[in-house]
């Protein structure tokens, strides 16, 4: 028997019992529409913390000095003087991962406007950090290269310093402020960032070029640190390396030496937080999955129901000619047909009810096409395991019985 | 000398019942030729309808022979025989068994459908043509539900027509209906043997019935007790004419 003769003859007995079609439907429908809002929603929250920490910067690169032995005494890292200018030239050639660099030195210290003061850290940088630590200009301009040749006094500030110096809301671009004992005029103002995930205030800062830091106030020529940031995460190991190689050259490090530097990245952050999404979406994924079992029984519990209730068209049908396989393809067509549709509908209903969570509850939701693709295939599976065993039992029946059946 | 259509040798058909075999038919030997319209006649536990369920090519012979249009029917698989009762059978039913809720046109298309050497279009006309014959042609958007118990074995014969079978296979094929209807129905099972030479084997367990046709095989035990030609068929027609004219039966028909 052709397709569309088999594809006829199960719309038609499926036509004849339209509500019960439907019922059964129902459960395919739901379990299909579940699975795809449901991993909607994990894909979702998945993503949107992953962004957030894109935000912080992903990719982000940072390398320290190491704490190091000094006659035979361990010294802490932060004290140990290892970076210098001389490695950003050599990691702006050896680190081709790296699409950034910039190195940073601090200094806390007490930023003084009038009569107000307030305790804060001034982070000296070169442009990239902005780039690098995804720090954005509310208002006003960054500084420039220029202005880190000449070791220009200017600064950009964060909301924290702001509130605590010009607490009756001026405009803080172009008033002069002073740190320690040098003034810095205000060129910019940083966007609120917030708190980061220890505790920290990332507004409490100040940004000023790396130079006016290490001349004007540290009189250094050391860098407390260097922040790089990798063309993308996947990368980020590899820089890893790239960076240790070229600063281990830099620092003439025999092979038997530690290195006296410790290169960081935010992998690790990532991975246990897109791990905990991930394990939110298996667990959605896994409910769902159990709703579409429990349509594909509903479809065999009916199929089962439909061949007994049939047994006499059945005998029929395969006294006028119909094989065995006749049988078994009608049957499996009827329980295919209601599993697609089934599943069509439920792709349908799932995009509705994400779009509507979206909507409502203002939950990020991302629809994966995997997850359309895989439910819509998990349907048709379903439709062929479940309504395979009825349709046997169908195809197996004699006519003679089928034909007296009561 | 006609064609042989039915040609069945010392035919015997036993069933196990747990330990005991029961012999259902114990050796029966008869030819059917083209055009012929036999009975097969016989009270229950006769073998009648073990023998019509060998002639349909339901069920296979335990012993014996069995052509079906010079076919031997033994040898054939389940998948075989499916295709030979759809080709060469044309099935009716004490109780019709159309399909509820499809159409009289659809019921009669049914076992085109599962002849794939005819395309939609063809399927369609002979439906139409069968249903035709069988005077039914304003109805043919009818479910069974809206049609009288005459009319729904009127498309069950069609249906057994579509197919064009080399043989028609009534089973008490007017066992549910009223004598006018049934005679109404033999007029035209008359009418299709004498018109259109069709082969009809009807089995019934009415003398009356088997009256209207030309021939009648009596089976008793498992044995064919009679096997004679009727000398005076009567004319399920005229049989119809007598019948007193009432007019609940006019309305009925």
């Amino acid at each position: 028997m052709s397709l569309i003769n088999l594809i006829k003859i199960a719309l038609k007995a499926l036509q004849r019992n339209k509500l019960r079609a439907l019922l059964t439907m129902l459960g395919i429908i739901i379990g299909v529409a579940s699975v795809i809002a449901m991993v909607a929603i994990g894909q979702g929250s998945k993503q949107s913390i992953h962004d957030q920490l894109s935000n912080m910067g992903t990719n982000m690169i940072t390398v320290q000095p190491a704490s190091n032995l000094s006659g035979g005494v361990r010294i802490a890292g932060s004290s140990f003087q290892t970076l210098t200018s001389k490695d950003i030239t050599a990691l702006k050639t050896g680190a081709p991962d790296i699409t950034e660099i910039s190195p940073a030195v601090s200094s806390k210290g007490q930023a003084i406007t009038g009569a107000l003061n307030w305790p804060t850290t001034m982070t000296g940088v070169s442009i990239e950090y902005l780039d690098i630590r995804k720090v954005t200009i509310k208002d006003g301009i960054a500084f420039t290269q220029n202005d880190v040749l000449t070791s220009a006094k200017v600064c950009l500030i964060g909301q924290t310093v702001i509130d605590n110096l010009f607490p009756n809301g001026e405009n803080p671009i172009g008033k002069v402020i002073r740190f320690g004992h040098i003034p810095f005029q205000i060129i910019g103002v940083l966007n609120p960032k917030g708190f980061n995930a220890f505790g920290q205030d990332q507004d409490d800062i100040l940004i000023a070029p790396y130079t006016t830091v290490q001349k004007r106030i540290l009189a250094t020529i050391y860098y407390s640190n260097i922040y790089a940031s990798a063309a993308n995460e996947n990368v980020t190991n590899a820089a890893v390396s790239e960076i240790t190689r070229t600063l281990r050259e830099s620092h003439r490090l025999t092979a038997a030496e530690d290195n006296d530097f410790t290169v960081r990245t935010q992998q690790e952050l990532i991975a246990t937080l897109s791990s905990t999404s991930g394990l939110l979406t298996v667990l959605l994924t896994v409910i769902a999955g159990i709703s579409l079992v429990i349509g594909g029984i509903g479809i065999m519990n009916i199929m089962y129901v439909s061949v007994t209730e049939r047994t006499r068209e059945i005998g029929l049908r395969m006294s006028i000619g119909a094989r065995g396989k006749d049988i078994l393809l009608q049957f499996l067509m009827e329980a295919v047909i209601i599993s697609i549709t089934g599943g069509v509908i439920g792709v349908l209903l799932g995009f509705l009810s994400t779009w509507l969570v979206t909507l409502i509850l203002k939950w990020p939701t991302v629809v994966s096409q995997s997850s359309v693709l895989l439910s819509f295939v998990v349907c048709a599976v379903t439709g062929i395991f479940f309504g395979y065993y009825p349709a046997l039992k169908a195809s197996r029946l004699d006519p003679i019985e089928a034909l007296r059946y009561e | 000398m006609s064609k042989k259509i039915l040609e069945i040798k010392d035919l015997k058909r036993d069933f196990i019942m747990g330990s005991e075999t029961v012999h259902a038919l114990r050796g029966i030997s008869f030819d059917v030729e083209a055009g012929e319209f036999v009975t097969i006649m016989g009270s229950s536990g006769s073998g009648k309808t073990t023998l019509l369920n060998i002639l349909g090519c339901l069920d296979r012979p335990t012993i014996g022979n069995y052509f079906l249009d010079g076919v031997d029917v033994k040898l054939l698989t389940r998948d075989e025989l499916a295709q030979l009762r759809n080709h060469k059978i044309g099935f009716v039913f004490q109780s019709y068994n159309l399909l509820p809720r499809t159409t009289a046109l659809e019921n009669v298309e049914l076992p085109l459908l599962y002849n794939k050497d005819i395309s939609a279009v063809e399927r369609r006309e002979r439906a139409v043509h069968a249903l035709e014959a069988v005077k039914l042609a304003d109805r043919f958007d009818h479910t069974p539900s809206q049609l009288s118990g005459g009319q729904q074995q009127r498309v069950a014969i069609a249906r057994a027509l579509v197919n064009e079978p080399v043989m028609i296979l009534a089973d008490e094929a007017t066992g549910n209906l009223d004598s006018r209807t049934s005679y109404d129905i033999m007029a035209l099972m008359q009418e299709l043997n004498s018109h259109q030479g069709k082969t009809i084997v009807f089995v019934t367990h009415e003398p009356d019935i088997a009256s209207f046709s030309s021939r009648t095989i009596q089976l008793r035990d498992g044995m064919i007790q009679k096997d004679y030609k009727n000398e005076h068929t009567r004319s399920a027609k005229e049989v119809l004419a007598d019948l007193p004219n009432a007019d609940d039966y006019a309305k009925q028909k």
